[in-house]
């Protein structure tokens, strides 16, 4: 009935031979590839390993993939990952059950089906919301089912092993959130208090920090590190503003003032645009986005990070409005964007340019000086010819 | 005008006099700085920059000089296109002097373009981009150069006396005489052009759609303007009959092609309500007002009759229109023209040796040609005094 029932017979479960295959790589690429996962984590080499043996072994999980208040942005997202690709992740490293935008089946077989999974796999699960949750009266503003988010996320919650959070949405409450936010919506993790809700914010997401984080609960039981926000600290241990690409031109104080400016155009820094990188923590400066390589996120191409991925900045803060910059504050005497370039005038140029218009002068003077005041036949007249 | 005293004839003399040896020694110091610009690249020798990726070189020994340089087309214009056969004595020089002029334009690209050895690409067909306004400057350019060559040929044949070969390629001069005419004609305009689509980098003093028209009008005038320098300079420096009954009757022309040029540049000025912009204290206003001073200056010393016919005011308002002329172009592609904001740019000692290294070869070779080839047929002063009196 779902789409990953239905593909099943064309993947494989698990690994050793050396001709079977995960997701399209063989045994030695799909080593490496968790190797890789590994690194990106901080990781030491060995837990690639045994990530690729945990991912090939061990039963896949189920996953229940739940949604809320949200543009399914982060589905798409995942749909544009690469390194697995979405079909692989779904058919070799988790058993997606219900998934209400891949769902093949729909309405009471869907249902059916999420709750049957739910009650076989007790305590077994990953249950994954996407977007917010809205609380304000009783919760009505979202349901399936005929049952309201906050029913649905509290149900499928108490029994889940791990629950993840992707995007700003179920991470933060997202755009619905932002005032008057009249739905009331709320994250997750407000939804379901005292449990452990690991938060992948991103508007949408980097789809390889989700992957991560379900490769590392998969192998080690248990959620990455967190920070304070629950973010996975491989992912969000860091500030936009220290890996940007543009940093040294903040440090010189060269800035884009307005969109298609000089600065702008030059690639220079867009703090003063509105940039949010100083104050949001995530990895996009150092991975990118859709797999083609440096530079492809939104500062890469020209416009200021806006803060998807920290709680309280997008969607509450106006695109246009200066970051809270958390580490250096910029001085007010930094040089200007207009100053002068290139090299000035060299006296001794100077003086051959006068010295050249000098004579040209002098020796044009002294020419018509030498030269008949009155026309030619007033001459001839004089000297009439014989 | 085929009398025995038209027929031009070497000059002769001693050839290393104090001018040809200090002219020498500045071609030889270009000379130095090119060889330096070779081994070094451009940065090595040159102030130009990313702000200004042209600078002297281009404005000055591309764009300025090529319009010196057209007098031999300006005099082609007169003696074969209107046919006023008795300009004919003094159209060998202006051919020379344009000879020069194009030529050392051509070189001095070679100088200013970073990778000179693409440029062989003009002559590949299938690389031509034939959107670019640049591709029509390039090729009329080197084109014409082969045609004043071999427009100024029949020096070289008469002198070393091959007339069987003479004869034979006056057969296909006027096909050679008709490009003479053409080429410059599309090139002047082009270097307008180029500016024409420069709007925004221009201030509006400078910029006109009629960019074409100005540029050619007054390459036309500097063209007339330069043979009368010339002339009158050559006919004092080598003692020969002056050629001011000639030079009158050019002085009319310049004088309605400096007033038609003024008309349409101011006239668009006012009609695009821009006047205002040169009672402003800024660099383009002075310069615009040198200019105007300049080419009024020209119109006032060519207005009678009188002062026509009298060497000193040919010479001085030839003077006032060809530093016009060059202010119009040294303004419009450098002094005034901002390529990036916040560049500034001011050619270093090197740049300007190159540029007068090239000028001191020009006027060197001019008096070497003149002194060894058939080129000038004015007799000498002395013989037409003894001869009048």
């Amino acid at each position: 009935m779902l789409l990953a029932s239905l593909l099943r017979a064309n993947g494989s479960h698990s690994l050793p031979a050396t001709e079977s295959t995960i997701g399209g790589m063989n045994r030695r690429e799909f080593a490496k590839f968790c190797a890789g996962v590994a690194a990106t984590m901080g990781l030491p080499q060995a837990a690639g390993l045994r990530m690729a043996e945990a991912a090939a072994t061990q039963a896949r999980p189920p996953v229940i993939w739940l949604h809320g208040q949200e543009c399914t942005g982060c589905t798409e997202s995942l749909l544009r990952a690469e390194h697995p690709t979405l079909e692989s992740l779904i058919l070799d490293l988790i058993s997606l059950e219900y998934h209400e935008t891949l769902c093949a089946g729909a309405g009471h077989q869907a249902e059916a089906h999420k709750q049957k999974i739910m009650q076989e796999n007790k305590g077994k699960y990953i249950l994954v919301t996407e977007g917010g949750t809205p609380t304000k009266d009783n919760g009505i503003f979202c349901k399936v089912g005929g049952k309201t988010q906050v029913e649905q996320v509290r149900e499928a919650a108490e029994g889940a092993a791990a629950i993840i959070a992707i995007g700003s949405c179920a991470s933060w409450g997202g755009i619905q959130s932002a005032d008057p936010n009249p739905t009331g919506a709320k994250p997750t993790q407000d939804i379901v208090p005292g449990k452990v809700v690991v938060n992948i914010p991103g508007c949408p997401p980097n789809p390889y920090n989700f992957i991560s984080t379900v490769l590392y609960l998969l192998t080690f039981n248990k959620p990455p590190e967190l920070d304070e926000k629950n973010r996975p600290k491989f992912a969000y241990g860091r500030l936009i503003h220290e890996n940007c690409e543009r940093r040294p031109h903040f440090d010189a104080g060269r800035f884009a003032l307005e969109f298609g400016d000089l600065g702008h155009r030059q690639g220079w820094c867009l703090y003063k645009i509105g940039c949010k990188g100083p104050e949001t923590s995530a990895n996009c400066p150092a991975i990118g986005f859709g797999d083609v390589g440096f530079g492809s996120w939104p500062v890469g191409t020209g416009h200021p990070c806006f803060g998807c991925t920290e709680k309280g900045t997008a969607f509450h803060k106006p695109i246009h409005s200066l970051a809270t910059v958390k580490t250096l504050t910029p001085p007010t005497a930094f040089p200007t964007v207009e100053g002068a370039k290139g090299w000035p005038a060299d006296p001794a140029a100077v003086a051959i340019l006068a010295g050249i218009g000098g004579a040209l002068v002098g020796a044009g003077a002294v020419a018509a000086s030498r030269m008949r005041g009155t026309p030619a036949d007033d001459d001839d007249t004089s000297h009439p010819k014989s | 005008m085929h009398d025995a005293h038209v027929q031009p004839r070497p000059l002769g003399g001693r050839i290393l006099t104090v001018p040809v040896a200090i002219l020498t020694v500045l071609t030889l110091v270009g000379f130095y700085y090119i060889a330096k610009r070779y081994f070094f690249g451009i940065g090595a020798v040159a102030n130009v920059n990313p702000g200004y990726p042209w600078g002297i070189w281009v404005a000055f020994d591309v764009i300025v000089g090529p319009a010196i340089g057209c007098g031999g087309f300006a005099m082609a214009l007169l003696t074969y296109v209107l046919n006023q056969g008795k300009y004919h004595p003094i159209m060998r020089p202006a051919l020379l002097g344009g000879l020069f002029g194009y030529t050392l334009a051509g070189v001095a690209v070679m100088i200013d373009l970073g990778r000179y050895f693409n440029s062989m690409n003009l002559l590949l067909p299938w690389h031509l981009n034939t959107n670019s306004i640049m591709l029509e400057t390039a090729l009329c350019v080197m084109a014409y150069v082969a045609v004043l060559w071999i427009e100024f040929s029949p020096a070289f044949l008469e002198r070393f006396g091959l007339s069987k070969l003479r004869k034979t390629l006056e057969r296909f001069m006027f096909v050679i005489i008709a490009l003479g005419v053409l080429l410059p004609t599309m090139h002047q305009s082009a270097l307008g052009t180029i500016l024409a689509v420069n709007e925004s980098k221009l201030s509006p003093l400078w910029w006109t759609q009629l960019l074409p028209v100005l540029y050619l009008i007054s390459a036309v005038a500097m063209g007339y303007s330069v043979v009368a320098f010339e002339a009158t300079l050559v006919s004092r420096g080598f003692r020969l009959k002056s050629e001011l009954p000639l030079l009158s009757s050019i002085g009319r022309i310049i004088l309605w092609l400096v007033v038609a040029f003024m008309f349409i540049r101011i006239g668009v000025i006012v009609l695009n309500g821009n006047l205002g912009l040169a009672f402003e204290s800024t660099r383009a206003a002075l310069l615009f007002w040198v200019e105007t001073f300049l080419f009024g200056a020209a119109i006032v010393l060519l207005s009678t009759d009188r002062l026509r016919r009298t060497e000193r005011y040919i010479f001085l308002s030839a003077c006032a229109l060809l530093l016009g002329g060059t202010f119009y172009r040294l303004d419009s592609y450098l002094l005034v023209y901002t390529g990036s904001p916040g560049w500034r740019y001011f050619p270093s000692v090197p740049e300007l040796m190159i540029t007068i290294g090239l000028v001191s070869l020009h006027v060197l070779l001019f008096i070497l040609f003149c002194k060894l080839l058939p080129v000038l047929s004015n007799p000498p002063r002395q013989a037409a005094e003894a001869h009048a009196s």
